[in-house]
């Protein structure tokens, strides 16, 4: 594996790292399996790439690409919470919606942002190679990111967020409004995911309205790779374990692809990643047990 | 923080990495968004032509291809290792792999695109004639000119032709709107009919039945999976079908003026052995389709109601 490739590996699970973040609001926090990703994921891509390419500044570009994703997450939760649809289904609902939403947005089904300014092109001035660069930025969004998440889950709201996701009835009775709390949740989810999609366009080329496909799963797989390999019992941790996974499910994907030297081919790539997770998460455990046995 | 043994696994992991050392040999690195049977075609295409032009995997030649499997994330971290590893020419099939290539490369290795409709709304180049940027490659634009001029010549009274895809598939969107143009000049009018998936193609042939004289099926992923649905929706109301892929007439089109995605890769590997002997890739044309063929299927014609004309009949390279 070159530096390149590494980098780009390490890079690339920062970026998605900010999705296992949005998965982890959804999922973890508030215990609502929120599918809407794989819409909200290109919106933010949608948003972004148009905008620039309509001459708006980078920067205010991506972030109506989060308010985009926030107001798809406010979608599904209203769905939910107000029409009373099972949360998965309003989530697949908001999901395939958006599939139509972002052909609107972009008025064709690829914008490419190839020769735009972007938020990127003002770190090219420093001379540093762009894999370099990129990955600058993205370690201090996702740093930004996750540092903002734990001070918010810390914070009275964010306790009361926690609270809603762990036992409603009982949050409700200590009167937190679950309601408002699984709105305010799955909008931060969202925004979080569509800040991904925004600053992926930039860096790829890009934005696709396929590039949504899959990627609920990823961000999933993400959180509970975190979650097997380190420790998750506090909030800095577990948001940190959101990024460590989402970086090693990347450095897998970045393996799997220099596999062909034990005569492996392309169509191995997603099995080969599948078999370097698998063994990503059980080594730690394997461990444990060996060192028992070694003891008794 | 990290346990011991999660830096173990990191440090096997960053073991394993293979630090290759650079041979005097050519590298040739392919890439395409997903395993598709036209890009597929298009990669052995490819290769065939290198090998015959002299260049053989294996021998002088360092040949890599990599599938992204359908995810954007892996196309760009694909576009990142051929860059790492500075192939001398990578080859991107498809449009969401060559702007990740592009992306990647930043000039500083040449790309040569394939199957890509257009490489200049789509960024890669600036124009056809001088692409620039150390990018240029084989654009797989339908030659819909010839398309218009076969269904005419079959059907000499078509007024309004329906046309069938998906409107997620960015070349399908192009090329309807190109469709679009082309006809209204010979004064057919295109009736659209959108099938976001395979299981809505059946349905969106039968909105089309009554309101058009003909069907055309554009070189569209998701409509061709599911092409037996509008066959059988033509053979029951007896609309014909046309197709823009040779392969679709044994399958029950009537006819096709088509061009196979070998033969597109066999033009981008000329391109391909071009830049390996020195040539700047930004100085090379895109090129669109040279070589095509006519196939038809009078028995499917038959069916529909349609009977083709001798002089068609007499110019297909392929009868079914």
């Amino acid at each position: 594996m070159s530096l390149i490739a590494f980098l780009g590996a390490i890079e690339t699970g920062l970026l998605f790292g900010l999705v296992a973040l949005g998965v982890f609001l959804s999922f973890r926090v508030l215990n609502f399996p929120d599918l809407t990703v794989d819409g909200s994921l290109p919106l933010g891509a949608a948003v972004a790439a148009t905008l620039i390419v309509l001459g708006w500044n980078p920067w205010i570009a991506t972030a109506m690409a989060m308010l985009g994703g926030a107001m798809a997450g406010l979608v599904t939760a209203w769905l939910n919470v107000r029409l009373k649809i099972l949360h998965l289904l309003a989530s697949i609902l908001t999901m395939i919606a958006l599939y139509s939403v972002n052909l609107r947005i972009m008025g064709r089904p690829n914008q490419p942002l190839l020769g735009e300014e972007t938020v990127f092109t003002p770190l090219e001035a420093f001379g540093l190679p762009f894999y370099v660069t990129s990955l600058i930025l993205f370690f201090v969004v996702a740093l930004v990111i996750k540092l903002m998440l734990d001070w918010f889950l810390s914070s009275q709201i964010g306790l009361a967020m926690r609270a809603t996701g762990a036992n409603a009835r009982m949050a409700r009775a200590q009167g937190v409004r679950t309601e408002a709390m699984v709105l305010l949740g799955m909008a931060l989810s969202n925004a979080l995911v569509a800040l991904a999609g925004a600053l992926f366009a930039q860096a790829q080329g890009g934005a696709d309205v396929s590039m949504g496909v899959g990627v609920i799963v990823v961000g999933l797989a993400a959180v509970i790779m975190g979650e097997a390999v380190m420790s998750t019992r506090v909030i800095i941790l577990a948001t940190l374990a959101c990024v460590i996974g989402s970086i090693l499910y990347r450095l897998a994907v970045a393996l799997a692809l220099n596999a062909d030297f034990i005569g492996l081919q392309a169509q191995d790539l997603k099995l080969i990643t599948a078999l370097l997770v698998v063994i990503a998460m059980t080594l730690p455990g394997m461990r444990g047990k060996f060192l028992k046995r070694v003891k008794a | 923080m990290l346990k011991l043994a999660q830096k173990a696994v990191a440090a096997a992991l960053l073991a394993a990495l293979p630090f290759t050392a650079q041979a005097a040999d050519k590298s040739v690195k392919v890439t395409s968004i997903v395993e598709h049977p036209a890009l597929d075609a298009t990669r052995d295409g490819i290769r065939d032509e290198l090998e015959a032009q002299g260049f053989k995997a294996g021998e002088g030649l360092r040949w890599e291809y990599q599938s992204a499997q359908g995810d954007t994330g892996t196309a760009a971290q694909i576009a990142r290792k051929f860059v790492g590893d500075r192939a001398d020419v990578i080859v991107a099939i498809a449009t969401p792999s060559a702007q990740a290539a592009v992306a990647a490369a930043r000039g500083s290795i040449p790309v040569v695109f394939s199957a890509v409709t257009d490489p200049v709304a789509a960024r890669l180049v600036k124009s056809w004639e001088e692409p620039g940027g150390n990018v240029t490659g084989v654009s797989d634009a339908l030659p819909l000119e010839r398309h218009l001029d076969l269904a005419q010549e079959i059907l000499p009274d078509l007024k309004r032709l329906g046309v069938l895809f998906n409107p997620g598939e960015v070349n399908s969107v192009s090329t309807v709107a190109s469709l679009k143009e082309a006809a209204g000049a010979r004064g057919i009018q295109v009736v659209e009919g959108s099938a976001p998936d395979t299981n809505s193609v059946l349905g969106a042939a039968r909105s089309l039945v009554g309101r058009v004289d003909a069907i055309y099926i554009p070189t569209d992923n998701t409509v061709v999976s599911a092409l037996e649905a509008v066959v059988k929706v033509g053979q029951d109301s007896k609309l014909p079908v046309l197709a823009a892929d040779t392969a679709s007439v044994p399958r029950g089109a009537i006819a096709a003026v088509g061009f196979d995605y070998y033969d597109v890769g066999r033009q981008t590997g000329k391109i391909v052995a071009e830049i390996l002997r020195g040539k700047p890739a930004g100085e090379i044309p895109v090129q669109g389709i040279e070589t095509v063929t006519l196939s038809v299927n009078p028995a499917s014609a038959e069916r529909m109601g349609v009977t083709l004309p001798e002089a068609v009949l007499s110019r297909a390279e392929v009868v079914q």
